[in-house]
């Protein structure tokens, strides 16, 4: 059954208040002993693969990104057989209310959530702040691991198609509706090729998909690492980025990671109804045989040959 | 692959990690983030003196001392934050494997040692690039201070 959702004042300005829980609902929850009875299953899905082992939110269990949740063989995630495994042995049931969490803004936790809705998920919340903002109030973590009950998961295939861009549909996108580039501006104009201070992960060619808009990830956050409110969204993305109602949206970065946090913002918080990660990004574009890219600040036009 | 190429500290870190399941493997690393010794107040409160290794997808600083000692003993500093226990975890192995040898010692240590743990599948490349970036650092460092004292 799932489980209340959280009413507050920030929440209710966004389309979809119910896809977040703030750190005080939370700690409640976990207070109320609702996690440790497993009505509400608390993930923490981490850039730091180890973070999780050095202290997390009681009962909270671990999604690894990488080793969870991506094909051991083929640049993909895993099928339905895998994720039902996974999901059960979490203790996570069809109908269970997820919230995940995680560091870095949650990159990860919004991204591990981007995978749940692959395979149709029902309920799966983000905290927002993630673990940082837990962290910076002083509230409990633990080493202890939980030893879930086994959940019961049935074995569901993946539905990419409403919220996952592959590298054709991106050209097919082309020209026809909205692109946001989510990395940084050094990233989206060509002078590197690769994240600042992630120097080795590059693609042959730098630059950006022609006529992405260039609106960091990070913009969506506030300096606590919540999202911002929708007023100040709406700013950034329906100003700034010029996207409008009804927009068909595809948003990209490096890996899909940082483009997951955009999604959730475009999708959840802003209620864009068509909004699909492309978890190629840049890493497949920047390296890719016959696509086209645009250097430099402007945001450029699709050349004749692809928009044709 | 053979650890008789690398310095006895090293190997047997290098062993230690080989003989362990791979889940096994990442809690010997969260042990190593929590042995990484703390600057000493001399380094604590000039961070000027450390640079940053920015290959590392956290903050990693670090600074190496040679010369200093009659042995020719070289030493490492490492400073990271308790919230990246990965990169802790590769400061924490290079610490314990190098500190306190000589420099050449140092510079026969092969630069994909990193990969001898064990933990490329448990780790994404690029981590593992960090740790090897360290390890590069160390080596050039070390290296620029013996031809300046040749």
């Amino acid at each position: 059954m799932p489980y209340p959702v959280e009413q507050n004042e920030k929440f209710a300005a966004y389309a979809h208040p119910e896809r977040l829980v703030s750190t005080e609902w939370l700690a409640a929850a976990v207070e109320s002993g609702a996690v440790a009875a497993g009505d509400l299953v608390v993930v923490e899905s981490d850039e730091d693969v180890l973070l999780y082992e050095t202290g997390h939110i009681p009962g909270a269990v671990k999604i690894d990104w990488h080793t969870d949740l991506n094909d051991e063989v083929s640049r993909d995630y895993v099928n339905g057989e895998a994720f039902a495994e996974l999901a059960a042995s979490k203790g996570i049931s069809r109908d269970s209310t997820v919230v995940i969490y995680g560091d870095k803004s949650n990159w990860w936790a919004a991204y591990a959530l981007w995978v749940f809705e692959l395979f149709g998920h029902r309920d799966v919340r983000l905290l927002d702040g993630g673990r940082d903002k837990w962290v910076a109030e002083g509230r409990e973590l633990t080493k202890d691991r939980p030893a879930p009950a086994s959940g019961n998961y049935p074995v569901v295939e993946r539905d990419d198609a409403p919220i996952r861009a592959f590298k054709d549909d991106v050209l097919a996108h082309l020209g026809t509706g909205p692109l946001i580039d989510v990395r940084s501006p050094e990233e989206y104009t060509g002078q590197r090729t690769h994240m600042p201070a992630y120097p080795e992960e590059g693609a042959l060619r730098g630059g950006h998909i022609p006529t992405a808009a260039s609106i960091p990830w990070a913009r969506a956050a506030a300096a606590d690492g919540t999202f911002r409110n929708r007023e100040e969204l709406e700013a950034i993305y329906l100003g700034e980025a010029g996207l409008t109602e009804g927009d068909d949206v595809v948003a990209y970065c490096r890996i899909g990671e940082r483009s997951s946090h955009t999604w959730f913002a475009l999708k959840y918080l802003l209620g864009f109804d068509s909004v699909r990660n492309y978890d190629g990004s840049w890493t497949e574009w920047g390296n890719a045989v016959r696509v086209p890219i645009v250097k430099g600040a402007e945001r450029g036009s699709v050349p004749v040959a692809v928009g044709a | 692959m053979t650890t008789q190429a690398l310095p006895s500290a090293l190997a047997a870190i290098v062993d230690d990690f080989q003989a362990l399941s791979e889940p096994e493997r990442l809690q010997l690393l969260l042990e190593f983030s929590e042995g990484l010794p703390e600057l000493p107040d001399r380094l604590k409160d000039h961070p000027e003196l450390l640079e940053q290794v920015v290959e590392c997808q956290s903050p990693l600083f670090l600074t190496v001392e040679t010369g200093t000692n009659d042995d020719g003993a070289v030493r490492l500093f490492f400073k990271a934050p308790p919230e990246a226990p990965t990169t802790r975890g590769f400061a924490g192995v290079l610490h314990e494997g190098l500190d306190g040898l000589t420099a050449d010692e140092i510079l026969s240590v092969p630069d994909d040692m990193p990969e001898l743990l064990g933990l490329t599948r448990a780790i994404t490349p690029l981590r593992m690039r960090g740790m090897t970036a360290m390890l590069g650092r160390i080596k050039r460092k070390v290296a620029a201070a013996s031809q300046a004292q040749a």
